[in-house]
């Protein structure tokens, strides 16, 4: 960690990103009954900090070694890279996304951080409208923050983001839902040091949440929703 | 206990598929059963033993070659059951350009205390198709499950087509709850790679299932059940 205030910059819940549209799922587990109060909630946090975030983590931790070789001149922009480079961990991450309607919320999280990482720092060359855990480790990389840093913003986020939508959504107490997220940042900071781990031994997980990409579909066919995903 | 299968399915000039190989050991017997409406081969995995029990490590390894059409079933469900450590059950598959592969197992039981962690690793080359069912139940009736993993890696002409994998168990966080299974007592995944697949749209099929169309030449289909 050597540029904390940039880190917190990228992890700001007031990041210009478009992440203040997307539930994470939580607006259609909440729709099905699913979630209900704090203790449901922490479930649901649970698991997809275990799964998805695992996940964007390791790919995020990924995406910063594979800017910083692009950004030394490793790659050229828009292709010549192999499947370890930037355009692989996008492929990579589009067969570990079944849901096309979660593909698409990735990629729209993706294009608007890297509008706002464009604004801040010089990015890496990148695929354009790139999964939101590349665009985070390129832009991560560019802020010179680590892969160990990266990893941690996403598990972090992971889970901020669904409990901030639950808030709105059930109108939860947001003391309360902010004691959830206190007991659970073990398991995230747990969470992203594996993460970063796997990135680093090229095992990128694949763990996936089978009723996160059943219900995005079902989701994305409402005519009135709150979040975009 | 380690134990080995191997199937090697060929066309022969006709369009029929031969087995030109077919090996196993206890527990894994694969018994050619009869033939398919294609000319293909259907093969059954017979019981050879209970388990597979922790400490079982059992590869199985398919090859189809061009123009050949295979069909692998098991007579029974699989359960896996606590033993001495984790057991692992690897299945590699290779399906050339024109080959057929039907992997559609009987569902796998994840039984209390079990520790199982079950790897797929299909390699497509272009043109080949598949189709690849994967069920796991959570524990027998009224059971809380062991931990089990299971993971299915498939690349079609070199790249990545799908990577997914479940976890249930106490190793699993929230894995019960309203992200990942919500209360259900099994989940259901069946793959379909085919290269003449038209574009389309997902569909839901229910309040916990649904197809959903993969970025490449494939289209996988969740479905979570609450227990019998």
């Amino acid at each position: 960690m050597n540029a904390r205030t940039s880190l917190l910059l990228l992890a700001d819940s007031r990041l210009p990103a478009g992440a203040h549209a997307h539930s994470g799922g939580l607006e259609a587990a909440v729709a099905a009954g699913r979630v209900t109060d704090t203790h449901t909630l922490r479930g649901f946090l649970e698991g997809r900090l275990a799964t998805s975030g695992l996940v964007a983590a390791a790919f995020a931790a990924a995406a910063v070694t594979a800017a910083t070789a692009a950004a030394a001149g490793g790659a050229t922009p828009g292709g010549g890279v192999a499947l370890g480079g930037l355009d692989g961990l996008d492929l990579a991450l589009d067969a570990r996304t079944p849901s096309p309607a979660l593909r698409r919320a990735s990629r729209a999280q993706g294009r608007a951080l890297m509008r706002a990482g464009r604004a801040m720092w010089t990015l890496a060359p990148c695929p354009a409208a790139p999964h939101q855990p590349v665009a985070l480790g390129v832009v991560a990389a560019a802020a010179r923050l680590d892969a160990g840093d990266a990893a941690f913003v996403a598990a972090y986020q992971s889970v901020t983001g669904p409990a901030s939508a639950a808030v709105r959504l059930l109108g939860l107490d947001p003391y309360a839902v902010q004691g959830v997220l206190a007991r659970l940042a073990g398991d995230c900071d747990d969470t992203a040091a594996r993460a970063t781990a796997r990135a680093a031994a090229g095992d990128l997980p694949a763990a996936s949440a089978p009723l996160l990409d059943i219900t995005a579909e079902v989701h994305a066919t409402w005519e009135v929703r709150l979040f975009a995903s | 206990m380690r134990a080995h299968a191997l199937i090697v399915a060929e066309a022969d000039p006709a369009g029929r598929t031969r087995l030109v190989d077919v090996r196993g050991e206890v527990p894994l017997l694969p018994r050619r059963t009869g033939s398919r409406a294609d000319g293909g081969a259907v093969v059954h995995l017979v019981g050879g033993a209970a388990g597979p029990l922790g400490g079982d490590e059992l590869t199985f390894h398919l090859e189809v070659g061009e123009g050949a059409s295979l069909e692998v079933r098991s007579v029974a469900a699989t359960i896996v059951y606590p033993g001495n450590g984790t057991s692992r059950l690897a299945v590699t598959a290779n399906v050339a350009t024109g080959g057929t592969l039907h992997w559609l197992p009987e569902p796998l039981i994840a039984t209390a205390g079990c520790v199982h962690i079950g790897t797929s690793t299909v390699d497509i080359a272009d043109g080949g198709r598949v189709r690849w069912r994967d069920e796991l139940v959570c524990g027998r009736h009224g059971e809380d499950p062991g931990d089990a993993r299971l993971g299915l890696s498939v690349r079609y002409g070199g790249k990545p087509l799908l990577e997914h994998e479940f976890a249930v168990g106490p190793s699993a966080p929230g894995w019960s709850a309203a992200a990942v299974l919500g209360g259900a007592g099994a989940i259901g995944s069946l793959l379909e790679v085919d290269p003449d697949l038209k574009p389309e749209d997902p569909r839901v099929l229910g309040p916990a299932s649904a197809v959903l169309p993969l970025a490449g030449p494939g289209r996988l289909t969740l479905s979570l059940l609450q227990q019998a």
